[in-house]
C-alpha cells in the first residue's frame, strides 16, 4: 500500500440517544464499506462473522448523502427480515446509482451475542465529503 | 444549553425567543438543572421544528428532552391542516408508537419472592428478546393487513386477550384512519416474524414494586398500594415501525422542495398534511400505530400465560398503555378558538387531564395515567395527566429518563456481567441475551428519572402517584 495515502476505518461516534458511525476511506466506495463495517459493529463484533453467504443490494437515490443512508439502511432491512449480519463489503458506484454486495451469516445469538439492534440510519450528522487530505468520510447518525 | 438564550417564564418554564425563520417561540419546560444538562443540539432542534410551516403556538420540550434527530427526543409540536401545517416523517419517529403499558397483578412482594428466578427464567423464555429473535406468530399478507387495520382490537380476536383490556389503551386499542395499502411489502416482510416480540436497546419487561406513593386519593382510585406488584412492558411498532420511518423519510426529503418547504435539517422531511404525500403517510403510520398496540398486546398474553403457569393466582388486569412517538388528530383550545390539531410527540407521552373525553369513563375525575419508565437499577414512575398541562403543551408529558452519556461511553465504563451482578445484589433480576446490551443500558448512563419527573410535576405538566423499582428485568 502506498505509504503517503490515507488508510481506510471506521469509527463511532458520540450521539445522546443513538449513535454516530463513520466511515473513512481512500475513496468514496471505500468509505461507504468502512461504514457498513460501522454500522454492524454496534450490533456484533465484525470479526466474530463467517463471511459465507452473499447478498447484493442496489440503491438509488438523488445525491450521495441520501445514496448513503439508503445503502445502510438496505443492509438494516436486511439484517432484520432475514436476521442476517454481515462483515465483509463491496460497493460499486455509478453516478447516482449504488451497486453493493455484503458477505456474512445468519445471526447465531449465541456465538455473536448481539447488542443492540439498528432500527434505521437516519440524516442527522449525515456527511459524504472529500477530505484536505484527499480520503473520502461517510457517517450519519443511526437509531437504535 | 446556555441558559444566557433563554427567558425564565417560571422556574420551569424557559422561553426562546423567536429569531429568524422561526415562526413560533420555543419552551423548555425543565428546572434549571435539567436545562443547563440540555446539549446545545437540544437548543438547535427545538429552535429547526419552530420553523416548520403552519406550527402553532410553539416548540415544546420535555424535562426528559435530549438530542434526537429532527425534533428532540422529548419533543412537542401540533400543525394546523387549514394554515398549510405539515405532518413530518422525523416528528414521529423510527419506532413508531413505540410505548409503555403497566398491568395490575393482584400479588405483593412477599407473593413473588419464593418464586422469582422461576418466573424471571419463564418470562424471559416466553417472551422473545434482543436482536434476531422472532415471535412464534407468522403473519401472512391477509393476516397483516388485518393487524395493521385492528391493532389491539384484532390481537384480542385471536385469543391474544381480554376485551376489557381495550378500554384502558389510547385509542380503545385501535388507531383510526390506518391504510395498510401503504405500507411497503418491505415493511410488512420485516414485521411477519417479530409480532410479540420486545426488540432490544431501552425495550423492556419489567416486573416491579409500588415503593412509594404520593397522592393517596389517586393512588386509591387507580388501585395500587404500597407494596402492590406490577408488570410493565415497553416496545414498539418493531421493523415495520422503523421501515415506514425510513422510507417516508426519504420521500419527504425528496419532495420538500415540490412543496416549497425549507428544511434547516434533512432530518426535519415533512409533507402538507393535505398532500397526496402526507395522506399517504399518515395512513402508514397510523397502521404502525396499531402494529406496537396489537405488538404490546401479545406481550402482555405472553406475560399473563407465564405468570399463569407460577402464579395461577395472579389477575393481571390492563392498568393503561401510552404511547410515545405519534402524530394524532386532537382537538385542543388555541386562544379562545377550539381546533383540530396534528400533535406530534416525539419520545413523548400523551398526558390528559381530568375530563377530557378521550380518557375512560371510570379515569375522567383523575386524568389519563402517564408511565414514566426509569432504568433497570432505578424506578419508574407513575403520573396522572393535569387540566394545567392540556394548557401547556397539548396534554404531553415526559416519557422516560433520557440518556445522559453515550452507548460507546457506556460500554466503555461498565462490563454488562457486573451490572448484572450488582443488580442481584439489590435483589433486582436481569435476564438478556446480550452483556454488552446491558452495559449499554446500564443505570448510571441515564439522567435521574426523579429529577425529570419532579421537574414534569412542578412545571404541572402531570401529578406524580407512585414510584415502582424494578424486581426482574427482561431486557432485549
Amino acid at each position: 500500500m502506498d505509504a503517503e495515502k490515507p488508510s481506510s476505518w471506521w469509527e463511532h461516534f458520540p450521539h445522546d440517544a443513538d449513535m454516530g458511525i463513520r466511515g473513512i476511506g481512500h475513496s468514496k466506495v471505500e468509505a461507504f464499506e468502512q461504514a457498513a463495517l460501522a454500522l454492524t459493529a454496534i450490533t456484533i463484533n465484525p470479526d466474530t462473522i463467517h463471511p459465507n453467504l452473499k447478498r447484493t443490494f442496489s440503491c438509488e437515490a438523488p445525491d450521495d448523502e441520501l445514496l448513503f443512508v439508503d445503502w445502510l439502511n438496505a443492509l438494516v432491512c436486511e439484517m432484520d427480515t432475514d436476521k442476517m449480519v454481515f462483515t465483509r463489503f463491496h460497493v460499486m458506484i455509478n453516478d447516482h446509482h449504488l451497486e453493493g454486495t455484503a458477505w456474512g451469516e445468519p445471526i447465531h445469538r449465541h456465538r455473536h451475542e448481539p447488542a443492540v439492534e439498528v432500527k434505521g440510519a437516519t440524516y442527522t450528522e449525515l456527511s459524504v465529503r472529500q477530505l484536505p487530505n484527499g480520503s473520502w468520510l461517510a457517517q450519519c447518525v443511526v437509531d437504535v | 444549553m446556555d441558559l444566557s438564550l433563554l427567558t425564565p417564564a417560571s422556574e420551569n418554564e424557559w422561553h426562546i425567543l423567536p429569531t429568524g425563520k422561526m415562526r413560533v417561540p420555543g419552551i423548555v419546560y425543565a428546572s434549571e438543572n435539567l436545562v443547563r444538562e440540555m446539549d446545545h443540539k437540544v437548543y438547535e432542534q427545538i429552535t429547526n421544528v419552530a420553523t416548520l410551516p403552519g406550527i402553532v403556538q410553539a416548540s415544546y420540550a420535555m424535562p426528559d428532552a435530549h438530542w434526537g434527530y429532527g425534533f428532540p427526543i422529548g419533543g412537542v409540536a401540533a400543525f394546523d391542516a387549514d394554515r398549510g401545517g405539515v405532518v413530518s416523517a422525523g416528528g414521529v419517529g423510527f419506532d413508531i408508537s413505540c410505548g409503555v403499558r403497566a398491568l395490575y397483578t393482584g400479588l405483593k412482594k412477599r407473593d413473588i419472592e419464593p418464586f422469582k428466578q422461576t418466573l424471571a427464567d419463564l418470562l424471559y423464555q416466553n417472551v422473545p428478546a434482543g436482536v434476531g429473535s422472532t415471535g412464534r406468530l407468522h403473519l401472512d399478507t391477509k393476516g397483516m393487513n388485518a393487524m395493521l387495520s385492528g391493532g389491539a382490537q384484532w390481537a384480542i380476536k385471536q385469543g391474544y386477550g381480554r376485551p376489557e383490556d381495550l378500554n384502558r389503551i389510547e385509542e380503545q386499542g385501535r388507531m383510526q384512519g390506518a391504510l395498510p395499502e401503504y405500507v411497503s411489502d418491505q415493511a410488512k416482510k420485516r414485521q411477519q416474524d417479530e409480532m410479540g416480540t420486545l426488540g432490544s436497546g431501552n425495550h423492556y419487561l419489567e416486573i416491579q414494586e409500588v415503593v412509594e406513593t404520593f397522592h393517596d386519593p389517586l393512588a386509591q382510585q387507580l388501585g395500587i398500594q404500597t407494596g402492590d406488584i406490577l408488570v410493565s412492558i415497553h416496545c414498539g411498532s418493531r421493523g415495520l415501525g422503523h421501515q415506514i420511518g425510513t422510507e417516508f423519510l426519504k420521500k419527504m426529503v425528496i419532495a420538500a422542495g415540490q412543496y416549497g418547504i425549507t428544511l434547516p435539517d434533512r432530518e426535519l422531511a415533512c409533507a402538507p398534511i393535505d398532500s397526496p404525500l402526507g395522506q399517504e403517510y399518515l395512513g402508514a403510520m397510523r397502521a404502525a400505530i396499531n402494529c406496537a398496540l396489537a405488538n404490546r398486546q401479545i406481550v402482555t398474553h405472553l406475560v399473563r400465560q407465564a405468570f399463569a403457569e407460577i402464579l395461577p393466582h395472579a389477575d393481571l388486569s390492563l392498568m393503561y398503555d401510552v404511547s410515545h412517538n405519534t402524530c394524532k388528530v386532537e382537538e385542543h383550545r388555541v386562544g379562545n378558538q377550539s381546533r383540530r390539531l396534528f400533535v406530534h410527540r416525539k419520545g413523548a407521552t400523551r398526558a390528559f387531564g381530568p375530563g377530557h373525553p378521550d380518557i375512560p369513563p371510570d379515569l375522567q375525575t383523575i386524568g389519563q395515567p402517564v408511565l414514566i419508565g426509569g432504568t433497570m437499577g432505578t424506578a419508574s414512575y407513575l403520573l396522572v395527566g393535569t387540566a394545567e398541562s392540556m394548557n401547556m403543551a397539548y396534554g404531553s408529558a415526559c416519557h422516560g429518563a433520557g440518556r445522559s452519556m453515550s452507548r460507546h461511553q457506556a460500554t466503555r465504563q461498565w462490563k454488562g456481567g457486573k451490572v448484572i451482578d450488582d443488580l442481584a445484589k439489590e435483589g433486582i433480576l436481569i435476564r438478556s441475551p446480550s452483556k454488552r446490551g446491558v452495559a449499554e443500558e446500564a443505570p448510571g448512563a441515564y439522567k435521574d428519572v426523579t429529577a425529570v419527573v419532579d421537574a414534569a410535576e412542578a412545571a404541572q405538566l402531570a401529578r406524580k402517584v407512585a414510584k415502582m423499582r424494578p424486581l426482574i428485568c427482561i431486557k432485549g
